[in-house]
């Protein structure tokens, strides 16, 4: 079995089906892409995934545990990261703290260490604050550490986004749109970090994208999905070539 | 109108320069310094107070710095200025100025010595100032308890309203909760009571126990906040608001049809447990522990649910958990300020703990500011010594109280001090101006080097 594996996953919002037997496997270390025309269901995809919605009907396993009917922050603790297409950083809050909170699982002085600040927590505390400078330093955004997010540029903001993802240490990462809004500069920054993470850390990645440049230099395999249903799914290279898809994207001529 | 609009700014930015050249003296002065130099004006005011009061034509010592005797006899305005500026405002300034060395070498010693011994021995000034400055009169003793007792209340909402960004109106029903918990307790264990009848245990027994029914009175109020959380938590914003104060009107009258406890009359007769001191002990515990709360990353969880649930999630934040602590947290905080309120007045009825009461410390908290454990502190000290200080005014108080929180509204939204960390050890540090440093290179720290 995959390290994820997602088999015959359909979802209703209501009466309209968002996703139709959608299957997914990806294996340690795997580079993949899903892309497809606005309101596909990518997203849907997402959020059924970890834990946003629960599919109608389907099975979604990662490494082996089942992931249906868990909470959100419970898949996200056995190893499933996520950045967000519309950036969700906490306002008021630095951008170390960002990086810390996502150990949040991983802290284990309890209530007693918060409310009477122990050894333990603050050992704890600034293990964790060390964790975080480095993966900070690995997205080059440790020099913002003690800035508050806001005030931040926003390449650096989408970078912090992807250390806080990263600080969960995950075992799948999912990008939603890791480039949207971003200049050919930011790009071409984000698209190192990313080779960069993934060839390190040996990491999954799935990821959402409109650049078709990006996701085409990036990915090893890419799926395209059409109104909830995988219509294509190969090398770049197929992708390219494919007629579905090309529909898809371009229409298709209809004859009058 | 351009004219005038100009002299009036060239003349406000003339007064700041001022201003800021009157405070550069002051700016190297410690914590320590400054609470030495209150000290000594207490103690000044202590011994020649009243006959310094009576020159000035006053028939005795201003209880509230003079604010009360300007409005009750403003033809007295002049002299309760003067007694203010000589009696603290001179001897602050002149000891602040001139122990600016000794008191950074102090300051740096025990910093180097223990952060814990530092904190006690600045908290113990302060004790003795405040132990001085209320021993002058039952009325001041009455407003530093409840100055006291309002910080914690605004402390433990602003978690709720600040930290967590929900609007709950429930406060001042677990504060009844705590109120009546602890009330019960100290009455049915050592007072002979009409409607509670006689004490079960020896009265001498009574001060080590009142810790225990505050901390009873406080889980008793996290119980109720339970009872809240339970439905409400499914819901967010405006619906949480009318939950949590449907809530409040439910204990309210849940404490007015209870006859056993006096029902509308309430219960007197609480014991003089609340000391002047237990309730600083009190207060300085609840700040300690919410801030270490807040800064925990446990307790920063809380501002990540606030600003973005569906990221809190993602990032293995359970937030479901995360709000429910902090709600039964603040509202055993409650419960203890509530035990801690009834042992002052020493009476309660239900209507103590009325809309009034949720008026006063949502106001406590938006003027201190949210997200600051410094501003809760400034807002519940602030609002009582204003609240006491308007009395005169009577009526005319609560028109006034309103729009001077109107006006910060207007001009600070988010209150005196908002979204901001508190950092009590950075206050202990002595403080080393910049030409200072030349002739003593940093001496404190390397005196923490030199200890062993």
């Amino acid at each position: 079995m995959a390290l994820l594996q997602v088999d015959d996953m359909t979802h209703y919002f209501g009466g309209l089906r968002a996703v139709h037997n959608y299957s997914l496997q990806i294996e340690p270390g795997e580079l993949r892409g899903l892309i497809g025309p606005n309101g596909a269901g990518k997203t849907t995809i997402f959020n059924l995934i970890t834990g946003r919605y629960t599919p109608t009907e389907g099975e979604i396993r990662l490494d082996g545990t089942s992931l249906i009917g868990l909470k959100p922050y419970e898949i996200a603790s056995l190893g499933l990261g996520r950045t967000f297409q519309n950036l969700r950083l906490w306002r008021h809050m630095t951008v170390l703290e960002h990086v810390k909170m996502a150990r949040y699982s991983r802290l284990s002085y309890g209530l007693s260490g918060a409310l009477f600040n122990t050894r333990k927590r603050r050992e704890q505390e600034q293990d964790t604050a060390e964790e975080a400078s480095r993966l900070l330093k690995r997205v080059g955004a440790d020099q913002y550490a003690d800035q508050v997010v806001t005030s931040l540029p926003y390449g650096a903001q989408r970078r912090v986004e992807l250390a806080r993802a990263l600080a969960i240490e995950p075992k799948v990462l999912f990008l939603d749109e890791p480039t949207a809004g971003m200049n050919p500069e930011e790009l071409r920054q984000i698209m190192e970090i990313i080779r960069a993470i993934h060839a390190d850390l040996g990491l999954a990645i799935f990821l959402i994208e409109h650049r078709m440049r990006f996701v085409m230099e990036l990915c090893e395999i890419i799926q395209t999905l059409d109104f909830g249903e995988v219509i294509a799914e190969g090398t770049p290279d197929e992708i390219r070539n494919d007629e579905r898809v090309i529909d898809a994207y371009l229409g298709k001529d209809i004859e009058i | 109108m351009a004219v005038a609009s100009q002299t009036l700014t060239t003349r406000w930015s003339s007064l700041r320069a001022w201003l800021a050249r009157a405070w550069h003296p002051y700016r190297p002065v410690p914590l320590l310094g400054w609470l030495a130099a209150i000290l000594v004006a207490v103690v000044i005011e202590r011994a020649i107070g009243a006959p310094v009061a009576r020159a000035l034509g006053m028939s005795r010592v201003p209880a509230l710095f003079g604010f009360i005797i300007m409005l009750k006899k403003p033809e007295l305005l002049f002299s309760a200025l003067l007694y203010v500026s000589l009696i603290y405002l001179l001897p602050i300034a002149l000891v602040a100025r001139f122990t600016v060395r000794p008191a950074n070498r102090i300051a740096g010693e025990l910093i180097g010595y223990s952060l814990t011994a530092s904190f006690l021995i600045h908290l113990s000034v302060l004790y003795a100032a405040l132990f001085l400055w209320s021993g002058e009169n039952d009325y001041r003793e009455l407003v530093a308890k409840l100055a006291m007792i309002a910080v914690i209340t605004t402390l433990s909402l602003n978690v709720v309203n600040g930290y967590m960004g929900e609007f709950s109106c429930s406060h001042p029903g677990f504060m009844a909760l705590g109120a009546y918990a602890a009330s019960v307790i100290t009455i049915l264990l050592f007072v002979d009571d009409n409607l509670l009848g006689e004490a079960l245990l020896p009265p001498e027994l009574g001060p080590f126990m009142f810790p225990i029914s505050l901390i009873i009175g406080g889980v008793v109020a996290a119980a109720g906040a339970l009872m809240v959380a339970i439905p409400s938590f499914r819901t967010r914003g405006d619906y949480l608001a009318i939950i949590s104060l449907a809530f409040m009107f439910i204990v309210k009258s849940l404490f007015e049809n209870l006859e056993v406890f006096g029902g509308p009359r309430g219960l007197a007769n609480q014991p003089d447990y609340a000391s002047l001191t237990t309730i600083f002990l009190w207060t300085i515990a609840s700040i300690w522990v919410i801030n270490n709360f807040v800064r925990s990353t446990m307790g920063k969880a809380l501002n990540a649910v606030r600003d973005g649930e569906m990221a809190a999630d993602a990032m293995t934040v359970n937030t479901r958990r995360t709000k429910m602590t902090a709600f039964l947290f603040a509202a055993f905080w409650a419960g203890v300020a509530g035990g801690l309120l009834a042992h002052v007045i020493r009476y309660i009825n239900p209507d103590t703990f009325g809309i009034r009461r949720l008026a006063e410390v949502l106001a406590m908290v938006y003027l201190g500011g949210l997200n600051a454990v410094a501003g809760s502190i400034v807002g519940g000290v602030g609002f009582v010594i204003m609240s006491e200080a308007l009395r005169p005014l009577e009526i005319l108080k609560w028109i006034m109280i309103p729009v001077l929180l109107i006006l910060l509204m207007i001009f600070r939204p988010t209150g005196l001090i908002a979204f901001r960390e508190f950092e009590p050890e950075k206050f202990l540090r002595p403080k080393v101006e910049s030409n200072d440093q030349g002739k003593h290179p940093p001496q404190p720290v390397q005196a923490v080097g030199d200890r062993p």
